[in-house]
């Protein structure tokens, strides 16, 4: 595996014509770069990261010398397996490239473009050219607000557990969990088995929507011995689980001292006089997972909307988005973990391999069979578990006037609400347009759905929240941009003529698999 | 026995040897491959910004990049994500007040 921290955009590795460029190194790049290099193809592996391994096999730099990095990690061995691949093969790993954009560069050539370095900081931009894209770009945390939520010391719940996996370190020592999700169970007991005491895991749903779905889970056997193995060990270390409830105040002056934690009713909604206080000195917590996007739907790429509200790439049973040539695989298709990305980034691998060799019989195999039904198992708990954690539009009742919604810009929930009452907005863009919510350095990755959420409840004709759109995935300094060379007008990154513009997975002889209908779910769950 | 479990405990980290790096004047330990941010909070630090408007303090909240909370003055570069930029000896990071430009002001 050729891989030099070099930055120079004039090497070879910038100058092939690539079969196919993976973007993201987590699992579901990683199983489709090495799926699709043992079939012969050559293949660019792009990652922000210095390491692979992606968000859930983030791990310690090797100066940090973790003899058991496991103990942070389930199915380790999985991932090692991975990585043993990637090493045997020639796959080009590109760490530390950010990608900023990828456009078309004329019939079946794309370019994926990068700034550099640890933070994209680094001088020289990158540019890598292939036939095809997998976009492996995962998640971010989606994020409410409440009062205090700005305090230093409430960290996101996956930002902790990011922390601890790669620097092995802690946000305090007495930490409560919050928010909603399967991700919660992870993070304490990690957090918990590093050290740290979690008084309280803090679960804004219930667990019984699961049992409505008994199909599902049995099914998924291995979803469920992991829910067990993560509770087994949080009964032991003294860790309450409540559900219904939210953290609805954090208290301290320069950094956490504790929180009030009140029950909530089944639609999220606080029960006046439940508050308990809980001391501690940080506060992890997080709402589920948001599938990271941008790249595919600026060039035009179908979505479909989740059951809990976000949306994802609307793919077809090979992989495939409505842009013929991009394919996308793991939590761009929707949140479904780890064992679903490795799934579906070897299938994509498979299938591209197939496209570009012009050897359609790969795609037909036993092999691709038996992943599209372990797919399929899988995406069905995926949709069970999303409608279970989905917010309820009741927390907007947790948010003062005077709590920031979006943090880059500092715009409070006051100043939302004003533009929605007195200025006429309907809509989460107009919103922003008015406040500047969401036009800040993260570009409303942290307030989009708390925004959208507040734009829906103001009033029965609002707007549908639509697709975050970001031209240009992360910052990029002007010098960079100065410095491309003129581009064709097709090699514009709105999307080329005659392609869909995200308006669904109906494009005519491409049907998009039957499991990737649109769901009618709003940015919040309505009340039962 | 919770105090005696550690992140570098459960994991059997073995460390290649320490450094120092500054922060605001204070010498603090960093280890080889820790971020700064993680340099920072192994010293109980979780904030190093002000914000541009209402000045509150800032730290690590997304701690993967995306949500820039925490960005710092890195050897006087300001604007840099400390939960990214990996711990250098010598490094110096300085409290990043507001946009972190304020010698650009008229």
């Amino acid at each position: 595996m050729p891989n030099s921290p070099s930055d120079e955009a004039t090497d070879d590795r910038y100058s092939a014509l690539y079969d196919l460029a993976v973007i993201g190194a987590g699992c579901a790049g990683l199983a489709g770069a090495v799926a699709a290099s043992e079939r012969g193809l050559s293949v660019a592996l792009l990652d922000a990261a210095g390491q692979i391994g992606g968000q859930f096999y983030r791990h310690p730099a090797p100066p940090l010398g973790a003899v058991r990095p496991q103990a942070l990690h389930h199915d380790w061995s999985l991932f090692a397996g991975l990585r043993r691949r990637l090493e045997a093969s020639d796959i080009v790993h590109l760490a530390g490239h950010h990608v900023w954009t990828v456009v078309r560069e004329g019939e079946g050539e794309w370019a994926v473009h990068a700034v550099t370095a640890a933070d994209g900081t680094g001088e020289r931009p990158a540019r890598v050219r292939a036939r095809t894209v997998l976009l492996a770009t995962g998640a971010y945390e989606r994020h409410l607000p409440f009062p205090g939520w700005t305090l230093p010391g409430v960290v996101a719940a996956g930002g902790a557990q990011a922390m601890l996996k790669s620097g092995l370190v802690l946000p305090g020592r007495r930490v409560v969990v919050a928010g909603s999700g399967p991700l919660l169970l992870a993070v304490a007991a990690s957090l918990s088995a590093a050290g740290a005491r979690v008084p309280a895991v803090v679960e804004a749903s219930g667990y019984t929507g699961y049992a409505r779905r008994p199909g599902v889970l049995a099914a998924n056997p291995h979803k469920l011995m992991e829910a067990v193995i993560h509770a087994t060990g949080l009964v032991r270390r003294g860790v309450r689980l409540r559900t219904r409830s939210a953290v609805t105040q954090v208290h301290g002056t320069d950094r956490v001292e504790a929180v009030t934690v009140s029950r909530i009713d089944r639609d999220w909604r606080p029960l006046p006089g439940t508050g308990r206080r809980i001391a501690c000195d940080a506060l992890a917590v997080g709402h589920g997972l948001v599938p990271q996007v941008e790249l595919a739907t600026s060039l035009g790429c179908a979505t479909r909307r989740t059951e809990d509200g976000t949306y994802a790439l609307a793919l077809d049973a090979l992989q495939e988005t409505s842009v013929r040539g991009l394919w996308a695989a793991g939590e761009t298709g929707g949140i479904g973990g780890a064992d679903l990305a490795r799934t579906e980034g070897e299938l994509a691998g498979i299938a591209v391999a197939a496209r570009t060799r012009g050897r359609p019989e790969l795609a037909r195999g036993g092999r691709v069979r038996e992943l599209q039904r372990r797919r399929d198992g899988m995406r069905d708990f995926a949709d069970a578990m999303a409608a279970v954690h989905a917010p309820g539009s009741g927390w907007v009742h947790w948010l003062d006037d005077a709590t920031d919604v979006c943090r880059c810009e500092e715009v409070s929930a006051g100043a939302i609400r004003e533009a929605l009452a007195d200025y006429g907005a309907r809509d989460a863009r107009t919103v922003k347009l008015l406040t500047r919510a969401g036009m800040g350095w993260c570009q409303g990755r942290m307030c989009g759905a708390a925004v959208a959420c507040l734009a829906a409840g103001a009033g029965a004709e609002s707007a549908p929240a639509s697709p975050e759109r970001r031209p240009l995935a992360v910052p990029v300094p002007l010098g960079v941009l100065g410095s491309l060379e003129p581009s064709e007008p097709t090699a514009t990154p709105t999307g080329p003529s005659g392609q869909p513009d995200a308006a669904g997975p109906d494009e005519p002889g491409r049907p998009v698999d039957g499991r990737t209908r649109p769901s009618t779910a709003g940015p919040c769950k309505p009340a039962d | 026995m919770a105090r005696d479990r550690t992140p570098a405990g459960l994991v059997g980290a073995a460390p290649e040897a320490p450094f120092e790096i500054t922060f605001d004047r204070r010498t603090l330990t960093a280890l080889p491959g820790q971020t700064i941010a993680a340099a920072l909070w192994s010293a109980g630090v979780l904030a190093w910004r002000t914000t541009r408007r209402d000045g509150r303090p800032s730290g690590v909240f997304c701690g993967i990049g995306q949500c820039y909370d925490c960005l710092a003055t890195i050897n006087d570069l300001p604007n840099r994500r400390a939960c990214l930029v990996p711990a250098r000896p010598g490094d110096v990071i300085t409290t990043q007040e507001g946009h972190g430009h304020a010698e650009l002001s008229v």
